[in-house]
């Protein structure tokens, strides 16, 4: 394990069960969901998915392959609909929101097979990403007022600081789908930064990266966590990532949580380690 | 490939805008000068017109199928409720007294009234069948687009026997419609067009139908209201489709409901897709050859359709994204690409740089707006 | 009471054809995911074929028969080849607009070869038989017969054979398929052909019907057995059958009362009214099987 990394923040636990460590004391949390599941075809793909995620807390959602870490991620950002339980974003139930409004209330996304939009420039990709800040209408924009020219340079001025969080400023002008893969997945973070969001879901963020980028990466991420002061839950593979800047980690199998804790709890709790390396032949 | 802080000259944007201006002006005044005088005949503006109206048609389409990412196949259906709409206004006003009398300053607010009530009611007409086609995956899209154009056409037929009086004069058509569509009307319409929309995807709102194109659940997810930004393509589109509907009933005087074939859609969607789909320029471009090349070949009619239809399939096979790909001319680019290469003439630390420069010029001569 | 069951029988007639062609459109779709535009057009081209055949080279009605199925068949494998094959990896909207150049290429072809005008010829067969009152020609009757054979033979096609088994993986999961072993060109080749020879056996039918060939004759048929495909939910065979005879009802319904001009109007807006309504058709994806 990393040991550079920064110290174990001061994680608290709560009394529930059904809660990750929280790691804001006196404070609701930022998202919580309540029994939440989904049915495709009367096959239960997740079931009684409880959690709850800090404020400023990047958790982590790790399990074996099919165990529905990226269907959790859909029925958050609400690509698809849970058929039971609710999801509560700041205390606001998004029963009745679609993506693009859970998206407006806070919550942000990268996808694990890179949706960028290819044949825009990174710049561009970025100002997407802005479109609900850059607040003018239509006709402004076709008479070219004062108020869409003050707008559009207040959002270039962002993206590019935006993109400067990962030094990608000097390539706004390229082609996204001409990026080099690493390259592509940090822009990705970036669209979904300037969302504003209050959650950033990362959905396999080093995958495909190789030890010193995932190490820059994880930096990257508790800066950014630490610089937007907002919450991170990230799905990944890789284990050296997870157990150094998770604080909380829930474990995923055949859609259920299996384990909820603290990098340390994780590690040694049996059902994990039966869940990813099968059940031990006898005693 | 250029850096803004390596002492490049970029024309700041009031002086762009008057530029465009100036190009715009000099490309319609020969045209008129020439028209007034006599050199180019009536048969040849009315080409012209043509053309002005094919590039409206062109550019339109262009919104749904290259910056949306859609197929509508009724496109004709949108023009044919705008002309309709304009010929049935226009019968009803003494238009025909003011044209006769010449007195153009008394028409103007009846033309614009046309145009402006063509639009909306095509619009109006994008919004019934685009809420509910766009929720549909794309080539169902394009059945129902393809099956409103249509219907659009057995109701205009037919309407009159429903109604009980005449309305659309069914297929007998609708005739004695006052013809005022001028080629100065059309170019400044067909000017509009282009600016509009130009406006309209450089900006937030481009930008949204942009990425719906590019990715649908990556441009929710970023919080774009997909299903707000697509209707508001697909009326955009059929709006100057209404438009060019109703300078097209301006310039021929009659309507007959065959003309808004799904033949007429395809022709349509032919200029699109051989400009460019998401190109501006290439619409423009492809619009006005495609009207122009008929002409010149009339005594070959028969094979336009063939030459048409397998340039279509030529052109998906070998280069799908068109002639001019998404490339987009602007003449201010040209003149900073030209003015930097003057000032790089003097700069002794850029050599090498001429060569170059001039052979980027010599490939892209040609357009305009 | 007897112009009643004449409308019907007419609608059946019809609507066979319909649901011929319409299992054309179906099963490209369900294996490529193409609407295929050019279907339309190959029947137009079946009956040219047929019509020259019996006209101007007098062959036997048989011969001339399998001669535009054949015709038919190699006219479909080919486009899918020259124009469809390149296009494999090639966006959803390139494809499209690809079989819309296909049928317009199709039907200019057509008016340059063999001019504008329609083609009137004899009658195929003639006679009827008269029940109680109720007229039925033996043209509409063989229609019928033949369209249900037909289906029922690709039913079997389908479900029985290796071939079958192929379309139906390939269908299901294109990529699965092919490592499994199953070609992809031959399978994909292979529906073209079915569905290209069903569109023949489509257009001898429409010849017993209306004895006329005309180069766009294709396409509002071909439109229409569209229709009836993605009324039927696209890439089923039953569906097909019932969303064509559902068509064929539907138009001799409106013109038995007096409506025919608005027949295609009709249609349409029936169309629009099921894609809003089940926008999967009436048999949707869930309960159907994939071809």
């Amino acid at each position: 394990m990393s040991s550079e990394r920064r110290p174990a923040t001061k994680l608290v636990p709560v009394p529930s069960t059904n809660i990750i460590p929280e790691r804001d004391i006196g404070q609701h949390p930022i998202l919580e969901t309540r029994h939440l599941g989904i049915d495709f075809g009367g096959l239960s793909a997740v079931s009684d998915f409880n959690m709850a995620i800090g404020r400023t807390e990047i958790a982590g959602l790790i399990g074996p392959n099919g165990a529905g870490k990226t269907t959790i991620f859909n029925l958050l950002t609400k690509v698809y609909q849970p058929t039971r339980g609710s999801i509560l974003l700041d205390g606001i139930d998004t029963a009745n929101k679609t993506t693009a409004q859970v998206n407006q209330l806070g919550i942000a996304r990268t996808f694990q097979n890179i949706r960028l939009f290819r044949d825009l420039t990174v710049l561009e990709n970025v100002l997407i990403g802005l479109h609900n800040e850059t607040k003018y209408n239509l006709a402004s924009a076709i008479f070219r007022t004062p108020n869409y020219w003050r707008r559009e340079k207040i959002a270039r001025e962002r993206a590019i600081e935006l993109l400067s969080i990962f030094d990608m400023q000097d390539l706004a002008a390229h082609k996204a789908g001409s990026l080099p893969y690493g390259a592509q997945r940090r822009l990705e973070i970036v669209r979904a930064l300037a969302t504003n969001p209050s959650l950033l879901l990362l959905d396999e963020p080093a995958a495909g990266m190789n030890p010193s980028e995932t190490s820059e990466l994880m930096d990257n991420i508790v800066k950014i966590r630490d610089t937007f002061g907002i919450a991170i839950m990230l799905i990944e593979h890789d284990m050296n990532l997870v157990m150094g800047i998770c604080e909380g980690i829930c474990v995923l199998n055949f859609g259920k949580i299996i384990a909820k804790g603290t990098p340390d709890d994780i590690q040694s709790n049996p059902a994990v380690i039966e869940a990813y390396l099968g059940k031990k032949k006898e005693g | 490939m250029k850096n803004n802080n390596s002492g490049w000259i970029r024309i700041p944007m009031p002086l762009r805008y008057l530029i465009n201006l100036v190009l715009i002006v000099a490309v319609w005044f020969p045209f008129t000068s020439l028209m007034h005088a006599g050199v180019i005949t009536n048969y040849w503006t009315g080409i012209l017109i043509m053309v002005g109206i094919n590039i409206i048609l062109a550019v339109s389409l262009n919104v749904a199928t290259g910056y949306l990412g859609q197929l509508p196949l009724g496109h004709a259906g949108f023009m044919a409720v705008g002309a309709y709409t304009a010929g049935i206004f226009m019968k009803a006003t003494p238009a025909a007294a003011l044209i006769k009398a010449g007195d153009t300053a008394a028409l103007t607010p009846y033309i614009i009234i046309a145009i402006v009530l063509s639009a909306i009611v095509a619009g109006i007409f994008g919004l019934i069948i685009g809420i509910p086609a766009l929720r549909l995956r794309g080539d169902y899209l394009a059945i129902i687009t393809l099956g409103f154009g249509e219907i659009i056409r057995v109701i205009l037929t037919n309407i009159d026997s429903l109604l009980g009086f005449d309305f659309t004069y069914g297929a007998a058509g609708l005739k004695r419609i006052p013809k005022y569509s001028s080629f100065t009307l059309v170019f400044i319409c067909m000017v509009l067009t282009c600016t509009i929309i130009h406006m309209m995807m450089k900006s937030r709102h481009g930008r949204a139908i942009l990425s719906i194109r590019e990715n649908e659940i990556a441009s929710e997810s970023s919080g774009i209201q997909t299903t707000y930004y697509k209707t508001l393509a697909f009326v955009v589109s059929a709006m100057f489709a209404g438009v060019a509907g109703c300078l097209y009933a301006g310039y021929l005087g009659s309507l007959y409901p065959s003309t808004f074939k799904f033949m007429k859609s395809i022709e349509i969607l032919v200029m699109v897709v051989l400009g460019g789909m998401g190109s501006m320029l290439g619409s423009v471009v492809s619009a006005s050859v495609l009207t122009f090349l008929p002409e010149l070949l009339r005594s070959v009619d028969d094979l336009r359709m063939v030459v048409y239809s397998l340039a279509l399939v030529i052109m998906m096979i070998f280069r799908p994204k068109g002639l001019l790909g998404s490339y987009d001319f602007s003449m201010s680019r040209v003149l900073e690409k030209f003015i930097n290469w003057f000032v790089g003439l003097f700069r002794k630390d850029r050599p090498g740089k001429k060569q170059k420069k001039v052979s980027e010029k010599a490939g892209k001569g040609g357009g305009k707006v | 009471m007897s112009l009643f069951f004449s409308q019907l029988f007419n609608g059946l007639q019809t609507g066979s054809v319909f649901a011929l062609v319409a299992l054309g459109y179906s099963m490209v779709y369900g294996i490529i995911l193409l609407l295929n535009f050019a279907h339309g057009d190959i029947i137009m081209v079946g009956a040219y074929t047929a019509f020259y055949a019996m006209t101007t080279f007098h062959l036997h009605p048989i011969f001339s028969v399998v001669l535009a199925i054949l015709v038919s068949t190699a006219l479909g494998v080919m486009i899918e080849k020259v124009a469809y094959t390149p296009l494999r990896q090639a966006p959803r909207l390139s494809l499209l607009i690809t079989a819309i150049g296909i049928s317009f290429l199709l039907e200019n072809g057509a008016q340059l070869l063999f001019g504008a005008d329609t083609k009137s010829m004899d009658p195929i067969i003639t006679g009827s038989v008269t029940f109680s009152g109720i007229t039925i020609s033996y043209a509409a009757m063989m229609t019928i017969v033949v369209s249900i054979v037909v289906m029922l033979l690709l039913t079997l096609l389908v479900q029985k054979t290796r071939l079958g088994k192929a379309m139906r993986a390939v269908s299901e999961d294109m990529g699965a398929a092919q490592l499994m072993g199953i070609s992809l060109n031959k399978t994909i080749s292979f529906t073209f052909a079915v569905g290209s020879a069903l569109a023949g056996i489509g257009s001898i039918l429409y010849l017993c019907a209306y004895p006329q060939a005309s180069p766009t004759m294709g396409s509002m048929l071909g439109l229409k057995a569209f229709v009836a495909a993605v009324l039927g939910g696209i890439g089923s065979i039953p569906g097909a059958m019932i969303g064509g005879f559902a068509i064929g009802l539907l138009e001799a319904l409106v013109s038995a009362v007096g409506l025919s001009v608005w027949k295609d109007g009709v249609v349409f807006a029936i169309l629009i009214v099921v894609l809003l309504v089940r926008p999967t058709g009436i048999l949707g994806r869930k309960v159907m099987e994939k071809v």
